[in-house]
């Protein structure tokens, strides 16, 4: 029996019945994961460890939770104990832990096994999944496409059905354009909902953990376990943790769903727009209300995104000096030179040229244009959201302007083009809020993605709205030809 | 030409907390290097800093004790910029929103008190050490300190000469170690400061250019490397040429200070909010707290001193300058009834004894319960003054209790009329020549009589017993 492509529901059932061990399918996982290993989804796997701890939970029937026995993969930026944690840089390249992120240990303590940590952009910075050191991750509908990124790896990981769900982070999109790419289902909860203790910092104030899964249904399984307050985060939220599957069965009957007037629609690729003006109508018949809302200042996203995030990693990656642990240059004359050759060797072009925007940003006389500014423009862009949210329960635009690209045909002559994949994405970061996004079709057969924001901390509505589109479609059902892999 | 001193001081105070600012890892001093360290003191990927409100505590205790202004909502920013023992490549301080603003702190000098304004003082973390000399090619680096709390205090440019900076510095240790917020070891590091002094003629209302000399860690050194501050720039604006703004080092040894290298403190810290704590908020509950739990403070103590235990202004204002000796007289009180004594021997031989081996009373082997039976023994007569001094001596060498070397040196004192008269009976009866001499009119003999008894006893003669019956006798 394969279990490639299964769901979490249906692992947990064939689990139940015994029809299949946690050993059985922990093995499964692990040959899938080596039988793709050409879609490079994978920077280490923990095999060894996997199969040791699958037949403990197998000797141990006590574990009731929905997630025992399952396989799972987890970004290449949380911090697991003794397996190797690199970011997807040469600079933490043989980096292991000594601690165990929060996010890892709780999905641990709920009985699912970690069967390897997943490729990424370098230290989260990318789009495309291509500023890893470990090279770019093939697209699992097309060969020599990018899966997005930057939690590249995770969501070909589960597109490729080699886990059921995989963990990623959230910084301006990086879990929801993959998933839009790859064809899944992927949500950035609010900021705050899931403990950063353990996830390798890349923007602090904008970094979220999350899960990438086959369903909505799934995601809510995950969330499930991942939420919750730590006294080792004190950013992250004292907030109670609902059941998120509790709900998601409910009518989304007289929902209020916002339509955000400042995305000029009409000026993406015809196709995208059809499938979006598709999805609109099937939430109709689902009952929903569709209004259009406006958030004036929500066109300035991306330059607050890209002032922001850059200050913030300039001075998270200064622990990366070849002191402590990571890469060390040889041969150097003195401690400054020990710097500047461990940095210049270890980090990739994308990361250097985020650290010099944001050293810049944060430099004395350029502070108050660039970062205070932009700060200010953060709280305009939260503000509108509030006000929106008076009204609506959610709002809906496409997860992202385009489908995957080829490897190489974005970004490498001007950045700015493939910071422009984040248009849609980065606003709900930068306000903190909850958001999804759902596959709802293909152009090109190439998947395309549907996102919802939701107000705080409503991480409910999102997948109760997204459940049940889900129930009455089939878009997330459908698995890419992995032939040519 | 007339010049004038100014001089603004940014103190650094290690607060006295059990664990550090951020993380959960000891403060202790003198441990083995890289003991207290655990995974957010030496920065690894992914951890992320916790508060320690004790130290929050500590900083807002010392800003009511200076009438500041608390912000009950601070926040902490970054400080960025690269060096070994600083182990994220920032470190975290409080720049926009500090905890303490404003405030004053009184200063003595030698014959009158001045008033220093404060401007600021914030929280912030220690960075850790960087040893050169130890290992041959290469340099290490001993984390145990760094994320250790630390409050700096910034002065006004109020302070016109070395004396007054150290009078300021002495304030400060005695008032941080009374709020019990630090425990002011000066030669440890707990306590010390950097200087800002600049020089002007005298009437001119603009401020000169400063320089800056770093971690001065002594009274002594406050006074001298200031000193060799302000003639050096007076020398260098007297021969026309200009004073440069700059950071420099005293060198103890050679009693100078010289340039840092400019590459030390050139830097764009490049401060932003740490993005990875909230605003510390501090609720009115716990600022009450604070207010109700405030310990007594130095004029305090001497009012009651003066009026509880009947002391002299004079005793009662030293006893109370000094938190540890303030501390030793009041656990010394219990059983003691005749404070006044109590007082003479904390001002005289003890203060004399602690200032000649340089410690403090706490790093002596003097504890209050035998110093109390001390003060007892000689104010119920069982000991002179005098063996009392002989007594005190060796407690000092070995800590014994004065009842026990009382007992095992037979040091009681005679009280007994009739043993003193027997033994000043003797003395008359073998010195008849002086005892003509003194009858003649030479008084001064009395001396010698005295001194005979007291030789005879071993000095445990009571002083007042022989004194009243040798007159008796001699005047026969």
């Amino acid at each position: 029996m394969s279990i490639q492509f299964k769901s979490i529901t249906e692992l947990n059932k064939l689990l139940d019945s015994k029809a299949i061990s946690a050993s059985e399918l922990t093995q499964e996982s692990i040959q899938l994961a080596k039988k793709y290993s050409e879609l490079n989804c994978f920077v280490t796997l923990n095999e060894e460890n996997s199969s040791k701890r699958a037949s403990d939970i197998d000797r141990n029937k006590k574990n009731t939770s929905l997630l025992s026995g399952i396989p799972l993969a987890q970004k290449d930026l949380f911090c697991t104990e003794g397996l190797k944690t690199t970011c997807s840089s040469k600079i933490l390249s043989n980096f292991k832990p000594p601690y165990t992120a929060t996010v890892v240990k709780k999905l641990e303590d709920a009985g699912s096994i970690t069967i390897g940590k997943t490729n990424m952009d370098e230290f989260a910075m990318g789009s495309s999944n291509e500023t890893s050191f470990f090279g770019s991750v093939h697209n699992p509908w097309k060969k020599g496409f990018v899966p997005g990124g930057s939690s590249g790896g995770s969501a070909a990981a589960v597109a490729a059905g080699i886990v059921p769900a995989a963990t990623g982070t959230d910084t301006g999109g990086s879990i929801r354009q993959p998933a839009a790419h790859c064809g899944i289902t992927g949500l950035k909860p609010t900021y705050g909902r899931i403990s950063r203790w353990g996830m390798i910092a890349f923007a602090s104030s904008l970094d979220q953990a999350g899960p990438l899964a086959r369903s909505a249904e799934d995601c809510a399984i995950l969330l499930n376990s991942m939420s919750g307050y730590d006294s080792k985060d004190t950013t992250s939220l004292n907030a109670d943790v609902p059941n998120f599957l509790e709900d998601i069965n409910q009518s989304i009957k007289g929902k209020k769903i916002g339509i955000i007037k400042e995305f000029n629609l009409s000026d993406l690729d015809t196709e995208v727009q059809k499938r979006f003006d598709e999805s609109k109508k099937a939430f109709e018949n689902l009952g929903a209300e569709f209004i259009e809302v406006s958030l004036p200042n929500i066109s300035a996203s991306v330059p607050t995104y890209y002032s922001i995030a850059p200050a913030e990693c300039s001075s998270n990656l200064s622990r990366y000096d070849g002191v402590r642990f990571g890469h060390r240059a040889e041969n150097t004359d003195d401690l400054n030179d020990l710097y500047i050759k461990s940095r210049s060797e270890g980090f990739g072009d994308e990361v250097k040229r985020r650290i010099l925007i944001g050293t810049y940003a944060l430099s004395a006389g350029y502070y108050d244009a660039y970062y205070k500014k932009a700060q200010q423009v953060r709280r305009l862009i939260k503000n509108d959201f509030d006000q929106v949210f008076k009204s609506i329960d959610l709002l809906m635009t496409p997860t992202s302007p385009n489908t995957a690209f080829k490897f190489e045909s974005k970004g490498t002559q001007n950045p700015v083009e493939l910071y422009l994949e984040d248009l849609f994405t980065i606003s709900s970061n930068l306000a903190g809020l909850p958001a999804i996004s759902i596959p709802h079709g293909q152009v090109n057969s190439l998947p395309v993605g549907l996102q919802l924001i939701g107000n705080f901390l409503r991480e409910d509505q999102l997948l109760n709205a997204a459940h049940v589109f889900q129930q009455n479609s089939d878009f997330h059902n459908a698995k890419p030809n992995l032939e040519n892999f | 030409m007339n010049w004038e001193t100014v001089i603004g001081l940014e103190t650094h105070v290690q607060l006295s907390t059990k664990t550090k600012l951020f993380s959960r890892a000891s403060t202790t001093f003198g441990a083995s290097p890289n003991t207290n360290v655990n995974l957010i003191d030496c920065g690894l990927p992914g951890v992320l800093p916790s508060v320690n409100k004790e130290a929050f505590y500590k900083a807002i205790r010392f800003g009511m004790a200076i009438g500041a202004h608390i912000n009950q909502t601070s926040i902490f920013d970054r400080k960025n910029y690269f060096y070994a023992d600083l182990p994220k490549g920032y470190q975290i301080t409080q720049m926009d929103l500090p905890i303490v603003l404003g405030g004053s702190i009184k200063i003595l000098t030698d014959d009158s008190t001045k008033i220093i304004n404060i401007t600021r003082a914030h929280l912030e973390e220690d960075a850790g050490k960087s040893i050169h000399d130890e290992f041959d090619g290469f340099s290490a680096i001993d984390l145990n300190r760094a994320g250790t709390p630390l409050l700096e205090i910034v002065s006004e440019p109020e302070i016109s000469s070395a004396k007054e900076a150290v009078a300021y510095m002495k304030a400060m240790h005695q008032l941080v170690t009374y709020l019990d917020v630090s425990d002011g070891n000066m030669a440890q590091g707990s306590l010390r400061c950097d200087a800002n002094v600049s020089i002007r003629k005298s009437g001119d209302s603009e401020l000169g250019t400063r320089t800056e000399i770093k971690n001065i860690n002594s009274f002594k050194f406050i006074e001298k490397a200031i000193n060799f501050e302000i003639k050096r720039q007076i020398k260098v604006l007297e021969s026309g040429e200009k004073v440069t703004q700059e950071t420099r080092l005293y060198d103890s040894a050679k009693d100078e200070t010289r340039p840092m290298r400019s590459k030390e403190f050139a830097n764009d810290y490049r401060y932003f909010p740490e993005p990875d704590l909230l605003p510390v908020v501090i609720s009115n509950e716990e600022m009450q707290k604070i207010k109700d739990e405030f310990p007594e403070l130095p004029t305090e103590k001497e009012i009651r001193y003066q009026n509880e235990y009947g002391l002299s202004s004079y005793d009662a204002q030293i006893i109370a300058s000094s938190k540890s000796m303030a501390d030793f007289f009041e656990s010394s009180l219990t059983g003691v009834k005749n404070y006044s004594l109590l007082a003479n021997w904390l001002i005289g031989e003890i203060s004399a004894y602690l200032n000649k081996e340089l410690i403090e009373i706490h790093e002596s082997k003097l504890s209050s319960e035998n110093i109390a039976m001390l003060i007892n023994r000689i104010d119920d007569q069982t000991i002179s003054g005098k063996i009392g001094k002989s007594i005190f001596e060796e407690m000092c060498i070995n800590g014994s209790s004065p009842d026990q070397i009382i007992e095992s040196k037979g040091l009681k004192q005679i009280t007994d009329d009739d043993s003193i008269e027997k033994v000043i009976d003797e003395v008359i009866e073998n010195n008849s020549e002086q005892v003509q001499g003194f009858k003649s009119g030479k008084e001064k003999l009395f001396g010698f009589f005295v001194g005979q008894v007291m030789k005879k006893t071993q000095g445990k003669a009571n002083p007042q017993t022989v004194n009243k019956i040798l007159k008796e006798k001699l005047a026969k």
